[in-house]
């Protein structure tokens, strides 16, 4: 089955990332890199993405498109990068994003089939 | 043999419930359309059985009408129909089968009470209707989290298998901790209830087949004696007209002898194992009860290690309030009412908490403050039986100090 997980941040997140010294938040990055590493072989694509101030969001609902900035939920909690795998379940998802050395959420979501 | 009993039906269906959803999951590996059938084979049982009798073989009866609106809906998936037309009863499914269907409905990524009663009723065999009576919730409720959580099985790849090694001690946790919630809810029910299916019969019956597909776990073995040690006491803590009895006033003559021995013996075996966890140790502080012969006899400087020993292996403010109380019988109520201080902030809004501070400030000759934590404790439950205790006491019915109710 193919998943997307979509990684969350918190703000608590990046303040942490932000307090590190420039060798501790290389490591940090180096662990991620591991971790995509070893799971290349169930990794079928994805990004980092860039910090919610750079979206935009389109609403359609409303008659005429309305433009507007930020992403389209506000909240403390933001998606900031996803990966799509391909497992044989959610147990062998689960067991992939038990290990994940990155923000301290991860939302995992089955593709249409 | 008409005229089948209420506990008679329930035991039956429940036995054979599992198995045939078992059954028609290995046939069909399609969990949502298996579970759909077993539970129209069990609403045509308790149509039919208790005008007609329990068949001589209700597994071969429910079987045959699982086939046949099995038949009827599959019609469009040739393959399952064809399967299903060819099948003999009995299938031999593999031995350990209805442990997949546990830990398929008690799969982490569904919500508590979608994993209670999937359980419940592709498990237990119980039916929506049952299952809405038993926790006093909506029917169309129950049925819209189940219809969501079979969805969520298929679509978002919950697999029906047991989990591996690394990953069975927390689902494992899961389950226990399904079964144990049914043991609660029956357990803590009152009479008003005893229409309904008795949730406590249905929490020993799993753990009791948990332990017999599992038996190496010792905290399975530690949640069955548990629940056991607790039943061998029920019929003594209710007197004639209803009203809770607390431990330290039972009639311990009521008591089963005979299965709380039983049950100690279960638990002295998986202690063998010498991989201690918090049902094990709940178990052994209700042990200590329930081997006491008088009230006086409780060997609290035991219960009061067990405690320490939880508390380590998980730590909780409920747990630190039934220490305290053992605290008071081996250092006194000035050393509890030290403890229970602590609590103060954590729980404020439990009313087992202020009941406890109640009997304590009695103790300590403080009857006007002990009346205004009573107060605060009605206050706090909806529990009716508990609610009687309370109210007694505030009309001085009940003066003596004693200890609370839990009794472990």
């Amino acid at each position: 089955m193919k998943y997307v997980l979509l990684f969350v941040e918190t703000e608590q997140f990046a303040a942490d990332l932000e307090a590190m010294g420039p060798t501790e938040r290389e490591r940090a990055y180096a662990r991620v890199g591991e971790w995509m590493a070893t799971h290349a072989d169930k990794i079928r694509g994805g990004n980092k993405l860039q910090g919610p101030q750079t979206a935009t969001t389109v609403r359609l609902d409303q008659g005429e498109p309305v433009v507007m900035d930020g992403p389209f939920v506000e909240g403390k909690e933001v998606v900031s990068g996803y990966t799509e795998i391909e497992v044989a379940d959610l147990d062998e998802a689960l067991r992939m994003v038990a290990t994940w050395p990155g923000c301290p959420l991860v939302e995992i979501r089955p593709l249409e089939s | 043999m008409a005229d089948t009993s209420h506990a008679e039906l329930a035991r039956v269906v429940r036995e054979h419930a599992g198995r045939l959803a078992a059954a028609l999951m290995h046939l069909t590996g399609d969990f949502a359309a298996a579970e759909d059938l077993v539970q129209d084979a069990v609403l045509a049982a308790l149509r039919h059985w208790p005008s007609e009798g329990i068949p001589d073989r209700p597994d071969a009866w429910l079987f045959t009408v699982a086939r046949r609106r099995g038949l009827d809906v599959l019609r469009r998936q040739d393959t399952y129909r064809g399967k299903l037309a060819e099948l003999q009863w009995p299938v031999q499914p593999e031995p350990d089968e209805r442990l997949r269907l546990i830990f398929t409905c008690c799969h982490p990524a569904l919500p508590r009470p979608a994993q209670v009663a999937l359980t419940l009723r592709v498990v237990c065999g119980l039916t929506t209707a049952q299952i809405a009576r038993a926790f006093l919730v909506h029917e169309s409720a129950v049925a819209r989290r189940i219809t969501r959580a079979k969805r969520k099985i298929t679509e978002a790849g919950i697999p029906y298998r047991i989990p591996s090694d690394d990953e069975l001690g927390a689902r494992l946790a899961q389950v226990l901790t399904v079964i144990y919630l049914l043991f609660n809810e029956g357990y803590l029910s009152t009479a008003e209830r005893a229409q309904s299916r008795d949730l406590v019969d249905d929490a020993e019956w799993l753990a009791g087949l948990l332990h017999q597909l599992m038996p190496t776990e010792p905290e399975v073995a530690g949640l069955l004696a548990l629940i056991r040690l607790h039943r061998a006491r029920a019929d003594a803590r209710f007197d004639p007209d209803g009203a809770l009895v607390r431990l330290k006033d039972q009639d311990r003559s009521r008591w089963d002898r005979r299965a709380i021995a039983d049950a100690s013996r279960l638990l002295i075996r998986a202690g063998l194992q010498r991989r201690p966890g918090p049902y094990q140790l709940q178990a052994a502080i209700v042990a200590c009860h329930a081997e006491a012969e008088r009230w006086q006899d409780t060997d609290w400087e035991q219960i009061l290690l067990l405690y320490d020993m939880l508390l380590h292996l998980e730590p909780s403010p409920v747990a630190r309030l039934h220490r305290a109380v053992a605290l008071r019988y081996v250092h006194g109520p000035r050393a509890a009412m030290a403890e229970l201080d602590t609590l103060a902030a954590d729980l404020d809004g439990y009313h087992l908490y202020h009941a406890t501070r109640a009997e304590l400030l009695r103790e300590l000759g403080q009857p006007d403050r002990a009346r205004a934590a009573d107060q605060r404790a009605l206050e706090l439950t909806a529990n009716p039986a508990e609610q009687a205790v309370l109210r007694d006491r505030l009309t001085g019915w009940s003066t003596v100090a004693g200890s609370v109710w839990p009794g472990g």
